[in-house]
Order: structure tokens, then sequence, then C-alpha cells
């Protein structure tokens, strides 16, 4: 059972979408609810229907948000902060509107804390850009982790190369944990900051950030949680993590893509210098001298992604209308049940085994190569991932060239489960 | 299930199994890497060139089912042609791979590359296919340092 109970009250236009969600907000709450809001979902590819276990890379996006972006280019499209007109207010409000939303959403104490991005990897690399360039000099230690996605370990390296300084990374055991003493070890007065991922998107370990945080901050170390796995699957409180930076995109929790956010702690933040200079960043430019916008539009230099923030504000109505507890607790079951199942295939091993995980299954083949199952399962309509998943030091650290990785999303069902089991069979029988 | 037989054909399935020449050459004269970071398939080709004689060809290395058949189809053609004709296989390939070469009506010019016909239903993977080659045209060029397909 997971609960999507009603999605989000903005009148559609569309009759159809009006009569699902009232319905949607009647119906007890089931998988097959959820995934009628999704109409991707209900498509076929390579003549079977499809079974999408690709979430991790990127999520399906139901239909208000679909529909939230086509209203704004209908009704209201038209350049915010600067009209006066009625469009430019109305865009306006819908985009800060759901800056409001996502405030709310993640628990920030603030509007201002809450940033517009591309994406998390834009997100990242603020940080490292800004805070990152203004606190890390020669021989200052930035600590991350062996799990960490490419845009996590790329935007460090490249502070520490300009300023002289070491990455330090916390090492993690066989089942894909990070080894939390090691992790104290690494802190020091060197160390300027820690960025650490939530959820590991190659393993699916939930790392114990709140923790993490705590250790750190005993130090007076601030720490960058990339949140991007995380936000799709267990709610998220930045209070109550007392993280310093949250980085996540709205592609991967249902939203559309091209917009995440950066959350910052209004301290922090205050104090940092601009990324980008441009328009909507300034209060004043002469050619002697620019004064900053506020928070948090000093880091938002030009026109931002209008439809994105709008659509992102649709995606979090839409998980507002569901009980995020159920979803997890559903997820986890779906997660345990396709463990189970796999396990079940001789020759198939799962990588990273973590006590704590989410729906992300990273798996191999005996003597079968990931990219052969990935287009033999495609074939059979299911949508998996292959590869090394931007993180090749995983899989440098587990001795393996790529993965297989299923990864779910609380729309899909057991019976999705048995047809990828079933298409591992497949895989075998033809490369056997 | 016939697009996918095209694809993981007999002859590509019997040479991932048992990939021929998979050795690495002490005395190559000749060595080049060749890389496909998207999905980690990495193989080191070696030539033993005698003036415009392939004398030898070996590979080592990792990678799926289409790249190893591939790196070992090629290998076990070209021992004793020249480098022209290697180049003249490396093209009609790449034009079979792409599906701009009919492979029923070049039976005799294809050989065995005719089993990588269905490679090009398969646009993902046709990179797959064509990394051994593109690794050794660069070999042929000496273009010593490692190659990659992205
Ligand atoms: C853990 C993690 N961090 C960062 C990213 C990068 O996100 P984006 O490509 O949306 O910037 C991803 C996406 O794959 C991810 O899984």
């Amino acid at each position: 059972m997971s609960g999507c109970k009603k999605a989000a009250n903005w009148k559609s236009k569309m009759e159809i979408t009006a009569t699902y969600l009232a319905d949607a907000a009647k119906a007890p709450v089931t998988v097959e609810s959820c995934r009628f809001h999704f109409p991707l979902l209900r498509r076929q590819v390579n003549g079977k229907p499809l079974v999408y276990l690709d979430n991790a890379a990127t999520s399906q996006k139901p239909q208000i948000v679909i529909d939230a972006i086509m209203r704004y280019y209908h009704e209201e499209n038209s350049n915010i902060h600067r009209g006066v007109h009625y469009l430019s207010t109305k865009a306006t409000e819908a985009y800060e509107e759901a800056r409001i939303k996502v405030q709310n959403f993640i628990n920030a104490r603030s509007m201002q804390e809450v940033i517009y991005v591309r994406g998390t990897t834009e997100a990242i690399n603020l940080v490292a850009a800004t805070y990152g360039r203004m606190h890390v000099t020669a021989g200052d230690e930035v600590v991350i982790s062996a799990m960490e996605h490419h845009s996590n370990i790329v935007p460090w390296q490249l502070l520490c190369e300009e300023k002289n300084a070491q990455l330090r990374v916390i090492p993690m055991n066989d089942a894909g944990e990070l080894l939390l003493d090691e992790y104290e070890r690494l802190l020091s007065d060197k160390t300027k900051i820690v960025a650490v991922t939530h959820i590991s998107n190659a393993l699916g370990t939930i790392n114990p950030v709140k923790q993490m945080i705590a250790s750190a901050h005993r130090r007076g170390i601030p720490v960058l949680v990339d949140g991007a796995q995380a936000v799709p699957h267990i709610k998220v409180d930045m209070q109550d993590l007392d993280c310093d930076f949250y980085a996540f995109s709205s592609h991967k929790m249902f939203g559309p893509t091209g917009v995440g956010v950066l959350f910052g702690k209004r301290e922090l933040l205050e104090k940092m210098p601009p990324y980008q200079g441009g328009g909507d960043m300034i209060k004043s430019v002469t050619f002697e001298k620019t004064i900053y916008n506020d928070l948090p539009y000093r880091f938002e230099a030009g026109t931002p992604n209008i439809e994105g923030g709008i659509g992102l504000g649709a995606a979090i109505d839409y998980m507002n209308g569901m009980d995020l507890n159920a979803v997890a607790a559903y997820e986890r079951e779906l997660l345990a049940y396709a463990t189970v199942r796999l396990k079940e295939i001789p020759g198939l091993t799962i990588i990273g085994a973590a006590k704590e995980k989410a729906s992300v299954i990273s798996f191999v083949l005996d003597g079968i190569h990931p990219h052969d199952i990935g287009t033999i399962l495609d074939y059979e309509g299911i949508a998996i991932r292959t590869g090394h998943h931007c993180a090749q030091p995983v899989m440098k650290r587990f001795g393996i060239p790529a993965t297989a990785r299923a990864s779910f999303a609380f729309y899909n069902t057991k019976e999705e489960v048995d047809v990828l089991v079933k298409g591992i069979y497949k895989v075998k029988e033809v490369l056997g | 299930m016939s697009v996918l037989k095209e694809l993981y054909q007999e002859v590509i399935l019997d040479h991932n199994k048992n990939p021929r020449n998979f050795r690495k050459m002490d005395d190559a004269t000749r060595h080049v890497e060749g890389y496909n970071p998207l999905c980690g398939d990495h193989y080191t080709i070696f030539l033993k060139l005698d003036g415009d004689i392939i004398r030898d060809v070996s590979f080592e290395g990792s990678g799926c089912a289409i790249s190893k058949s591939s790196a070992s189809v090629m290998t076990s053609m070209l021992k004793g042609k020249t480098k022209a004709e290697a180049e003249s296989y490396f093209e009609d390939f790449h034009k079979l791979v792409k599906g701009e070469l009919n492979a029923e009506q070049n039976m005799d010019r294809l050989g065995r590359l005719a089993a990588f016909a269905g490679v090009s239903e398969f646009p993902a993977r046709v990179k797959c296919a064509s990394l051994a080659w593109h690794t050794l045209h660069a070999a042929l060029h000496d273009e010593g340092a490692a190659i990659s397909t992205e």
C-alpha cells in the first residue's frame, strides 16, 4: 500500500485529470491509483507493457506536474521579477509559491534558504565555488565518502586542485556501509567541509547523515548532504538534520528536469560571495560598484527555469497528498520482496547489502556483462540502468566494471518484480 | 525473439565464450588501449607489423558480449592481411553496424563480420561493436595514446 490520497488542489482545465484526482482523493490508497496518475507508465515498449525500474536515474511525472507546466505556458508565461504587467505578476507568484512549497516540504526555516538551481550537480558546484573557495586554503582538507556520485567528487577535486588542498575519503565495508570510526578519525582542524550523500545511487545505502552532521558540528565543520536520491524516498527535514547545505534535483522526485534546489543555512549563505553574475542577482549596478541582491536571489542570476520551478511545486503538491510513511513502508516491502526473488537466481550477486537501504538494487550476473542484461531486458519492456552509475570509485571498490541496477518508486509493483525476474532468466537463456 | 537472436548470433556467443587471440603479446610492435567510459568496456589491442603486413594481432581486456566477440572476430580475420585490407574491413564493418551495408548482398566481402548485422537494430550497442575496430585503427596509425569511444 502506498499512499497517494489526494494530489493537488489547483483547478485543472483537463476534465479527466480533475475526475481522477477527485477519485483518487476519495479512493482508498492503492498502488494502482498512484500508477494511474503517471501517464507514461501506461505505454508499451517493444510490444510489452513498460516496466520502469530506472527511477534512480529519473522518475516519471504525474499528470498534475505535466498539467502545471502546460497551464503555465497556456495561461501565464512571461518573465518573472521584472514586469509590472499582469502575466509577469502571475508567473512570479507561481514561481515564488513553489519556493515556499519547497521550504515547507524540507522544513527549512525560511524561503531565503531555498535557492533554485539546475539540479544537484549545480547545487554542489555552487557551494564548492563559493563557500569552498572562500574557506579552503592550502593544506586544508575536504572530506567526502567512498560512495559519492561523480557530482559530489569532481567539484571538490577541482577545488582541492585549485587551492592545493587534500580530498579525504571515508571508506566503506563490503556491505556498502560507511565506516563511521574512520570518519571520526578523518575529521580534524584541517577539515573545512564534509560532503556526503544521504542515499547512494549505486548501492542504495542510507547513510546516518544526522549522526555524521552532529560529529562534524562538534568540531565546527559544516556539512553538505547530497540528497538527490533521498528526497523521492524519505521525508527530509533540514532543521532536524541540522545540515548546512542540502542539494537535490526535481527530476528524481516526480518533477521536471532542469531544476533543483540548494538549501543553505542563512548564516552561511549571507557570508558567501555570489556564484554567477547577471540580472536578478543584483540590487543596483554602476560601472564602479554593484550591490548584490538579498537571499535567495543573490545566487540566482539570469532568467531561471520558471516552468521547472512551477512543475517542482506541483510535484511537491503531489507528494504532500501521499502518506510518506506509508510510501516508505511500501517501498521497504518492495525492496525486501525483490531482494529475495533476485537472490534466488543462480549466479546473481547483489552489490550493496547495507542494513539501512532504499529501494535500489545493483546486481551482477556470473559471466554476463550488465550491458547485455540491459539490452535483453529492454527487449522485454523492462527499463533498468547498466554501467557505473556515475560512481566509478564504487565500482572499483567492489572490483567490477559495472552493474545492472533496478531502482523502484512507489508506483512499482511486486508483479513488476516478477517480470524482472523472468526477464533475467531470459537473459541467462539467451547468453547461457 | 527474432531481433534479439539476430543480435546474439551463435558466432557472437561463441566468440564471447571462447575469445580467439585473447592474450597479451610480449613482442608486439604496437599496442593501443580502447575504452568506453559509458559502460566500462576496456581492451588493449596488440599488433605485430612487418612493413605493411599484420603478422599477428591479439587482445586483452573485458567488456560486454558484443564488444568482446567483435574484438575476437576482428583478430581472427586480420592475421596476414595488409594494413589497407584491414582498413577496408573497418570501413565495411562500420557501415554494417550502422545499417548502411546490406549483409546478405555482401556476404563474400564480409565473411564472419556479417554476424554483426543485427547490431544496427540496437543503436545503443553500435559503440560496443566498434570499440575494438576503432582501437585497431588507432594502432595502425600509431596513435599511441589510449582512445575512447564516447
Ligand atoms: C546521489 C546523486 N547525486 C547527484 C546526482 C546528480 O544529479 P543531477 O544529474 O540531477 O544534477 C545524482 C543523479 O544521478 C545522484 O544519484
